[in-house]
């Protein structure tokens, strides 16, 4: 691969132009490549801590670790797999496909993009030193609630809170580069409703990151200044509030989920058109719905908080904003299910991921509803159906659409074929161990287990056996996809431009693999 | 290639972004050394990332500005700048959001309950028995814990000449952009140097709103909520004046080289949005921090 960098530049030492490549690069190509590495790194980091945590709960009783070292765990697997797996591989699929599927040469700030991904290996070397530090590594879980992160967090605490301050600059710089790459490189001819569903997706969320990240870094400031400036902004004796942090951060929360899934939907509605060789259903209802969802997204933040105490009206409203939601998701599930509806179907890797989105993330969102309503929360809440509930959103949605892009677009990125065959094993595994593990979750907490919780009553037993099986089950397979990732590298059958029969849109127009530079002229759109 | 209106820069490659990330790596781990008492190593780490990120200031701006002299930049990548700079001021105004929010929340919600207002009845009568809600809070729930300031300070005073200041200084920036329009460049520079003074002069006047604050009114980061949304609002308002001061001296700078033609300017545009935001957030600042 670096012959090619080497090509058109005088003879550099190895290391040297492996460096510039890597490390300099300002080849969005390049760059959403270390993205989706990095994220795949961190997703098997946070991977190994969740089948930590349940090897943990494979028995009643304290079995491998001490209970602040399964605090340490829950809370790095989430801000592993959020901040370190999902994130970035998002940005990863959009640096790679925004500019080839608008007709761009690049990203709009090419080193502005260099510098958001070189970001994110420094913020998780500190997130992930504070595990070997004194005091141990931050214990709170992944939202960081006041006072369990302010008077009583480790001092591993600040090195996390600036850990977050970076993620943020790097969310937030990306964030703005998907804008202007979206709303100015776009060739000519490419209107904003011709625009390609992945690359909408991908504008929203941008707009989400833009706005709630940096909530988040005022959220982390004010728990620095608790800690070490005397403020009292989440302490009641000074007149402050801990419910304000939690406030402050689901504000950025639960726009935080959506950012999470809205690109998710865009792979999806990318890869149904494809494999039913249709048009998407109702393109614009689509781009209506992701923007719906965006904006809805703003005013549901404290159907987190229903049991924290805040007054009744509150809860009604949210509860009712929250169940709102549920109509712009229900177009989209709708649309993706009629574009396959008399279409004509094959079904390819991608296409069974996708598949398997659309249901098993209905079963997410369906169990998402049940929390929205504020009575029957007060049974659900901090129990393992919440557990259960956004892991089937996270693991078959947000995961799912992820691992269903890469086998759509490998074929592009190297110009071979993966493996049908380990690509299907992968699929079926996957899909199969993942409902063993979370499934059993919903009756676990609607049994009445709670979360966070290292040990649990004898009656819970079974189920979380089960659980503990379908992790490794799950885990174990993923082994195939890297096997899948590096075979495809290696060799393979040649890709075709289009490789997939019913691929529609610029980026099937570009050879595979595709040159390391692409669309220095912009092409001309007309149909 | 060049000059063709559809051709898009892309730089070959670029060492500034691995050297920022270095540099606020080793700025911010030094910086909680430094928090931590483990202070030598701190401040050694924590003055060498502060020097690279100095540094990059000239480097990374400098290319830029090189490229753009050098007509590298078209009309789309100028484009992308506007874009660029409007979401990055839309996110530090949602960073302020967050501080609002805290004020807002803590005048509206959280004193009110712990005085005893609606469900905050019981709070008070267990917890917090003898707390009044008010506000300025001059009395916290926990006093001995966190010490109430003794008077907090007035609107009419150093506030509303700093707010006249500012409002001043977006008055003579505006007026050395129409200047810059016109090619008028004696008062462009008269215009930006007028500004830069008054945002100084602002600077100072905060400070020594402070240094009153701390010594006179017992007005501290730790003197309870209203001590902690007044400092965090006025001081991050502060930080955004400091830099964008700094950012219309580069201008200054720029425009005594002679880079700025009457089209070609968007550099100085973008310190001006940046100067009006922050004027903006002022005013905010000084209606409900400091009047009401």
């Amino acid at each position: 691969m670096s012959a090619e960098a080497t090509l058109d530049q005088p003879k550099r030492h190895p290391l040297s132009a492996w460096f510039l490549r890597w490390v300099c690069s300002t080849n969005h190509k390049d760059i959403g490549t270390l993205y989706l590495f990095f994220s795949l790194a961190m997703f098997l980091t946070g991977g190994v801590m969740a089948l930590l945590i349940r090897t943990e709960l494979f028995q009643p009783g304290m079995q491998i670790m001490q209970p602040n070292t399964y605090n340490n765990m829950i809370t790095m697997h989430g801000l592993i797999m959020v901040f370190g797996a999902v994130m970035p591989a998002f940005v990863g699929l959009a640096n790679w496909m925004i500019p080839i599927m608008v007709g761009a040469p690049d990203m709009a700030f090419p080193r502005l993009n260099n510098w958001s991904f070189w970001l994110l290996p420094f913020a998780f070397s500190i997130m992930l030193s504070t595990l070997f530090m004194q005091g141990g590594a931050p214990n709170f879980g992944w939202t960081f609630y006041a006072p369990l992160s302010t008077t009583y967090g480790p001092p591993s605490t600040d090195f996390f809170i600036i850990a977050v301050h970076m993620m943020g600059v790097s969310s937030i710089m990306g964030a703005v580069n998907v804008v202007a790459t979206v709303l100015n490189m776009r060739a000519p001819g490419m209107t904003m409703m011709k625009l390609p569903i992945f690359c909408w997706a991908m504008l929203i969320t941008a707009f989400l990151l833009i706005a709630v990240m940096p909530v988040l870094a005022g959220a982390v400031t004010m728990m620095l200044t608790d800690r070490h400036f005397g403020t009292s902004f989440f302490n009641a004796a000074g007149g402050g509030d801990p419910i304000l942090f939690q406030h402050i951060f689901w504000f950025f929360g639960h726009p935080e989920v959506y950012i999470m899934i809205l690109p998710a939907f865009g792979v999806i509605s990318e890869i149904i058109p494809t494999f039913s060789r249709k048009k998407l259903f109702g393109y614009s209802c689509m781009v209506g719905a992701t923007a719906s969802i965006a904006i809805l997204s703003f005013i549901v933040w404290a159907h987190h908080m229903f049991v924290s105490g805040i007054p009744l009206g509150a809860e009604i409203f949210f509860m009712y904003a929250t169940l709102l939601i549920a109509v712009p998701t229900g177009v989209k599930v709708f649309n993706w299910i009629t574009t396959m509806f008399r279409g004509s179907l094959s079904f390819e890797t991608p296409m069974l991921f996708a598949i398997a989105f659309v249901i098993l993330f209905t079963i997410g969102g369906l169990s998402g509803l049940m929390l929205a309503m504020s009575p029957v929360d007060y049974q659900y809440h901090d129990t393992y159906f919440v557990v259960g509930h956004f892991h089937y959103v996270l693991v078959p949605g947000a995961i799912f659409s992820i691992l269903a892009g890469v086998y759509y677009w490998l074929p592009k990125w190297t110009g071979h074929m993966y493996s049908e065959t380990l690509g299907k094993w992968h699929f079926w595994l996957s899909t199969i161990f993942i409902n063993v593990t979370f499934f059993p979750m919903h009756f676990l907490g609607l049994a009445g287990m709670p979360r966070r919780i290292p040990d649990y009553a004898l009656q819970f037993t079974d189920f979380n056996m089960v659980a503990t099986v379908g992790a490794f089950g799950f885990g174990l397979s993923q082994l195939l996809f890297l096997a899948v990732i590096y075979k495809t590298i290696r060799g393979g059958v040649p890709a075709t431009a289009q490789v997939w029969e019913g691929a529609q849109g610029l980026e099937w127009t570009l050879p595979s693999p595709t040159p390391h530079h692409t669309f220095d002229t912009p092409p001309l759109i007309t149909d | 290639m060049s000059g063709s209106s559809s051709y898009y820069y892309v730089p070959e490659h670029s060492h500034w972004p691995i050297v920022t990330s270095v540099g606020l790596f080793l700025t911010l781990v030094g910086a909680i050394n430094i928090l931590h008492h483990n202070s030598q190593v701190g401040m050694v780490v924590f003055l060498l990332g502060a020097l690279t990120m100095a540094f990059i200031l000239f480097g990374w701006f400098g290319s830029v500005v090189k490229e753009s002299r050098g007509g590298l930049y078209g009309s789309m990548m100028d484009r992308s700048f506007r874009w660029g700079m409007f979401w990055f001021i839309f996110s530090e105004v949602m960073f302020f959001c967050a501080f609002f929010g805290a004020l807002f929340y803590a005048r509206i919600y959280s004193v009110p309950w712990l005085g005893g207002e609606g469900h905050g009845f019981m709070t008070n009568q267990i917890l917090w028995p003898d707390f009044q809600a008010a506000w300025p809070l001059f009395k916290n729930p926990d006093n001995a814990l966190f010490h109430g300031p003794k008077h907090v300070i007035g609107a009419w005073g150093i506030p509303a000449i700093n707010t006249l200041l500012l409002l001043t200084s977006a008055c003579t920036l505006t007026w050395a952009h129409w200047a810059l329009l016109r090619s008028k460049r004696t008062q462009v520079i008269f215009g930006l140097l007028l500004t830069v003074t008054l945002g100084v002069i602002f600077l100072g006047c905060q400070g020594y709103e402070y240094v009153l604050a701390h010594h006179h009114d017992g007005l501290t980061l730790g003197s309870g909520i209203y001590g902690s949304t007044f400092f965090m609002l006025t001081g991050f308002h502060g930080a955004h004046v400091t830099v964008g001061t700094i950012m219309l001296t580069t201008m200054l700078v720029r425009v005594l080289k002679g880079h700025f033609n009457e089209s070609d300017h968007f550099g100085f545009e973008a310190c001006a949005w940046y100067w009006h935001f922050v004027d903006v957030v002022w005013l905010f600042l000084f209606i409900f921090v400091y009047c009401i």
